[in-house]
């Protein structure tokens, strides 16, 4: 009988704290996927966040950092800067990202830091258990927004690709979703972009990830990928922003 | 190597880098900007790399990410910009990582002033960052020593994986005198086995990390950092003295502040005062046993600080309560002048003898 799917060499083989449905257990896979297709697990040094992916550096097999909130890319900076053979990856969540880690986030981008950013936006605060997020849509309700957010007091959310697909730094920005096995299938492709840009010197890369919370949105996984379907695609619409592999390095 | 006449800053930039630091992250901020221009001139000729972060937090986390994978890198600022700094120092402590930050003072609270100040004792030896956590706190007094204790700096901070606070201000980084770098003992260093440098297939994967969700698991690390520091106050403590051995009144001093006290004690000293100085050269660990020494046989102790007076609680703590410690400061980047401090030792020789 042989194998025809396994767990990643690039995951340990430990039980994650992830709530049932939740979309961060297929990214860490699809990123270790893509470490062991490029065999640099044993070259990689992973910066993990505060949010729900906290824990991620018990997750993957490669050498991992506990960073301060928002503060992975200036960490992944000094890791890179000092060992520019190294693989470094970030994964953030929404908040650690485009709320208290903007100016880190915009900087390392716009320094064309050769690194690769996994962003985890599922429009919420799931750790501290669904408060408003940067990324929270107009009208969401969540524990911070419990009449839904309204864009005159919360202020609006922010596109990070879109925003970051302006700056120089960048060699390649998509948004990606996990809500259907097609879209799986196009992510694993984007995430194994941003690590070859990498290993090739290329510059900042950041694979958006749209990620559904069935925790704290209040609805079954079957739901809550819907509910991404149906809310937050057409807010942040799927693409690529930028690849300087591109013709002219535009947005498609 | 022969004498070079450097400014203060510039001689703690030169420092780090033969000390084998080729990493420098740095923000602007007066008065220690030339320690960031030192480092962009002359990190590209030695193969380092001087970068600018977007921030003093982009700083001490970039600090923090060449530490954890196992090079020597310092940041450095003054006051304002320190403490934003706090919290990537306290994540440097709670992951038990190597750094050298340098804080060359200057007056505060908030924007405060630019001119040199030691109103940041507190921060540095009390609360660097939230948590139960101790710093080395060095400091230099001279541009010698801003030179010989940021290499001792790198030394400790390798050697007990402890961020190394080098505590100037703005006085001793200005000012400019003869330095030589060949003046300084090396310490053996640990290898750095717990570096996340990629685990090359050899080994489980390292993590670098602060976080211990269960109380017991965390209290137990505390305890075993709160082990280090015990070693750290038994073997580490540096301080100078000056004529403390006959001193009635005995002050206790440190960085520009000492240079100042000197002259006075030597000046009440032909005034038939017996007076000495104590400077310690380590904030943390504070030299609170050589005080309680010479607190059998001093008649007083006067505590003399650009601030409101702070490192007077570790004199008086230091003293167990055996003589009275008085207290002499300027503050807001004002600096004493040696006749202000004589004129406080004779008064405190009538008041105490």
């Amino acid at each position: 009988m042989s194998v025809v799917f396994d767990r990643p060499k690039a995951l340990n083989d430990v039980l994650m704290h992830y709530c049932p449905g939740c979309t961060h257990g297929i990214v860490h896979r699809l990123v270790a996927e893509a470490i062991d297709e490029l065999g640099v697990e044993d070259k990689t040094v992973g910066i993990a966040p505060v949010g729900c992916a906290v824990f991620a550096y018990n997750y993957f097999a490669c050498d991992m950092i506990e960073a301060a909130h928002g503060r992975a890319p200036a960490v992944a900076t000094g890791v890179k800067r000092t060992h520019p053979d190294l693989v470094v990856f970030t994964y953030q969540g929404d908040g650690d990202l485009a709320a208290i880690g903007t100016a880190e986030t915009v900087h390392s981008a716009t320094r064309g830091e050769n690194i690769t950013v996994i962003f985890i936006n599922n429009c919420i605060y799931g750790m501290t258990g669904g408060q408003m997020a940067p990324t929270t849509l107009p009208g969401q309700v969540t524990t911070t927004t419990p009449y839904g957010r309204t864009p005159k007091i919360q202020g609006n959310p922010v596109r990070i690709c879109e925003m970051l697909s302006t700056l120089d730094g960048v060699a390649y920005a998509a948004r990606v979703s996990v809500d259907t096995p097609a879209n799986v299938r196009t992510a694993k492709k984007a995430i194994l972009k941003g690590f070859r840009n990498q290993i090739e010197k290329k510059g900042f890369s950041i694979i958006e990830v749209l990620s559904s919370c069935p925790t704290n949105w209040g609805l079954s996984p079957v739901e809550a990928l819907a509910w991404l379907r149906e809310n937050m695609i057409p807010y942040y619409p799927l693409g690529t922003y930028k690849d300087i592999d591109a013709v002219g390095g535009d947005a498609k | 190597m022969a004498k070079v006449l450097m400014k203060g800053n510039e001689a703690i930039a030169e420092a780090a880098i033969a000390s084998g630091c080729l990493y420098y992250f740095g923000y602007p901020i007066t008065p220690q900007t030339e320690i960031s221009e030192y480092m962009a001139k002359r990190m590209p000729k030695v193969g380092g790399l001087c970068l600018q972060a977007e921030s003093e937090i982009a700083a001490i986390n970039m600090v923090l990410g060449a530490s954890a994978s196992g090079t020597r890198a310092m940041t450095s600022s003054s006051s304002p910009g320190i403490s934003l700094k706090s919290e990537g120092i306290s994540y440097l402590v709670g992951s038990d990582l190597p750094a050298v930050v340098v804080n060359v003072q200057r007056g505060g609270p908030g924007l405060g002033g630019i001119q040199p100040s030691q109103a940041d004792y507190y921060q540095a030896t009390k609360a660097y960052g939230h948590g139960d956590m101790h710093l080395i706190v060095l400091a230099p007094s001279t541009v010698q020593e801003m030179a010989s204790l940021t290499g001792e700096a790198f030394d400790l901070a390798d050697i007990y994986r402890t961020p190394v606070i080098i505590l100037a201000d703005g006085a001793v980084g200005q000012m400019m005198e003869p330095v030589d770098f060949s003046e300084r003992r090396r310490r053996e260093i640990p290898p750095k086995t717990w570096a996340t440098c990629g685990h090359g297939g050899g080994r489980k994967h390292n993590i670098v990390n602060s976080l211990l969700m269960n109380p017991e698991d965390l209290e137990n690390s505390i305890h075993d950092r709160f082990e280090r520091y015990r070693k750290i106050e038994a073997e580490e403590v540096k301080y100078e003295e000056y004529m403390t051995e006959d001193a009635d009144v005995v002050v206790v001093a440190f960085g520009i502040a000492a240079r100042i006290c000197k002259s006075a004690v030597a000046a009440v000293r032909a005034e038939g005062i017996r007076a000495g100085l104590l400077r310690p050269i380590t904030l943390w660990p504070f030299p609170s046993a050589r005080i309680l020494e010479l607190a059998s046989t001093a008649k007083s102790f006067l505590s003399v600080e650009l601030s409101m007076g702070q490192m007077v609680t570790d004199v008086k703590l230091a003293c167990e309560c055996r003589r009275p410690v008085e207290f002499y400061g300027r503050t807001g980047g004002v600096l004493p002048e040696p006749a202000d401090v004589a004129r406080k030792l004779a008064e405190m020789a009538r008041k105490h003898i």
